[in-house]
């Protein structure tokens, strides 16, 4: 691992401060993906400024029924917060079903945002890869890509954003609090992470010596009545290969509105409007079902080894939608059960 | 701005050595105060490995993938490997040395060997931990919900059957007495 300097901060130090003299610094908060990646060569900051000590780790009930979730909070805290538990269901049990209970203990809210791809090229030195070597190549392409996105793609990139937790917060349309040398700033989450395109190393729209301070979710009557969809290769501790986030607001059989995201299938956190304005104002059936679920493969651009995508993601959100319209008729409430 | 500089410089001399870039990290082990002045890329899991010479916990992917680092921070579980000790200061760990009173095992270390929950063993300590740690969460008591919050922890003995008993014995003991 490259040296690097480690300054502790305590409360009252600014870290954005800290880090704007620090060159090639980086923030430390769970540590779970950067020592992991300094381990492996990936990240190798010169400087770590550890913000663990900052008063950031707050969930507070904002006055117009939203939440404000501090970004030093601990996955698992969120995931247990009775507000989240109510409130936002879908939050809930994305975080309950990402990674295992000890890094849920150790990654934060702000960590898990900025969580980096887990495609073995982007891991391993020894590949070509766009994001970690601008212009090198991408080896994902033409190898083993089973892992890989079908949605929000390019010729440079197509590496899957592993978060769970970040599908339903760009479902819930939350905005990401920026604190940085130029003051403070708002970015709807939807707007944070940025598809690859020609430009795969730029992740998200936060700048140089930015810090995330916390996560708004706005009130949101819809995501009382959510579920989070998570398909993957064990029945636990592995990441998607596609999820579903989704809110239904039902009157009658009648869908009135819809949230819905997508995970493990994405270059982003992937938002899926054109879903939502197929069931919007649509009577639940089988075959408004099917419809969706097309419209939430168009244009998915499958490659060797990962096309069995295509159909999985559409299985997976018409069992989303089976299981949240079913318990909407009969008010029994969303109980867990997302694996 | 004045205020800021004094911060950063004296942030600086406290936490850097600048020689040989060794930073002083104090925090309490099984009970006990240590005091250690390390290179900061010094994880936690080869702080109390190498340094403190409290080899129970083992190291076994180094990634955060297998939970045979799990120890417990504040009393929350960890995995000790993807962490740096100097990120410690002033918090208390619990390995698995700090279980035992003397010769009187805890609860989930005497559940473990009533099931024969192991068989190489050399993820035990890491699965003893994070039983331990459940008994304090706030998750029930089912054979799926053990299943699911044991998850963290590989044992490629598959021997889950009898982990899963004695993890189940333990949370029944413990809310017994809670």
């Amino acid at each position: 691992m490259t040296p690097f300097r480690y300054l502790r901060t305590r409360q009252g130090d600014d870290p954005v401060a800290l880090l704007s003299t620090a060159g090639n610094g980086a923030f430390i908060a769970g540590g779970t993906t950067l020592v992991d990646l300094m381990k492996l060569g990936v990240e190798n900051p010169s400087t770590l400024i550890d913000i663990n000590s900052q008063p950031l780790a707050h969930i507070e009930d904002l006055a117009d029924g939203g939440l404000r979730i501090g970004a030093l909070a601990r996955n698992s805290d969120v995931a247990h917060h009775v507000l989240v538990r109510k409130r936002y269901p879908m939050l809930s049990e994305a975080l309950l079903s990402g990674a295992s209970p000890q890094l849920r203990n150790m990654a934060t809210v702000g960590g898990n945002i900025m969580q980096r791809t887990r495609c073995y090229y982007f891991r391993d030195l020894s590949f070509a890869c766009n994001k970690r070597g601008p212009g090198s190549g991408c080896t994902a392409m033409e190898s083993f890509n089973r892992i890989h996105a079908i949605l929000g793609t390019s010729d440079q990139c197509v590496a899957t954003n592993p978060s769970d937790m970040s599908v339903a917060l760009v479902a819930l349309d939350a905005t990401l609090r920026l604190r940085g040398p130029n003051g403070e700033r708002t970015v709807p989450f939807e707007q944070f992470h940025l598809v690859p395109g020609q430009t795969p190393y730029r992740e998200t729209v936060l700048k140089p010596g930015e810090l995330i301070t916390a996560v708004d979710i706005p009130k949101s009557p819809i995501a009382a009545h959510s579920l989070y969809l998570k398909v993957r290769d064990r029945a636990s501790y592995e990441f998607a290969l596609a999820s579903v986030a989704l809110a239904l607001e039902m009157s009658g059989g009648k869908i009135q509105s819809a949230r819905v995201a997508f995970g493990g299938v994405a270059t982003k956190p992937w938002r899926a409007h054109d879903v939502e304005r197929v069931l919007t104002g649509q009577l639940a059936s089988e075959d408004l079902f099917a419809k969706a679920a097309r419209a939430a493969v168009e244009g998915a651009q499958p490659r060797r080894d990962n096309a069995f995508k295509v159909d999985l993601l559409q299985r997976t959100l018409i069992k989303g939608l089976r299981t949240l319209t079913a318990l909407a008729v009969s008010g029994d409430g969303h109980r867990g059960g997302a694996q | 701005m004045a205020k800021d500089s004094q911060t950063i410089s004296s942030l600086t001399e406290e936490t850097l050595n600048a020689e040989d870039n060794l930073t002083a990290v104090s925090f309490d082990v099984n009970g006990r105060s240590v005091t250690l002045s390390l290179d900061p890329r010094v994880t936690l899991l080869d702080a109390l490995r190498e340094h403190l010479h409290l080899t129970g916990t083992k190291k076994g992917c180094d990634h955060g993938q297998c939970g045979a680092c799990t120890v417990l921070v504040d009393g929350m579980r960890i995995n000790s490997c993807l962490t740096f000790a100097v990120m410690h200061d002033g918090q208390a760990v619990t390995t698995i040395e700090g279980l035992a009173k003397g010769d009187e095992l805890h609860p989930v270390q005497a559940a473990f060997l009533e099931h024969d929950a192991f068989q190489c063993g050399y993820c035990t300590p890491g699965q003893i931990m994070s039983a331990v740690a459940l008994l304090s969460e706030p998750v029930q008591h089912t054979e799926d919900a053990i299943r699911e919050n044991m998850s963290g922890n590989i044992c490629r003995c598959g021997a889950y059957v009898n982990i899963v008993r004695a993890v189940r014995e333990a949370l029944a003991n413990g809310s017994l007495t809670a």
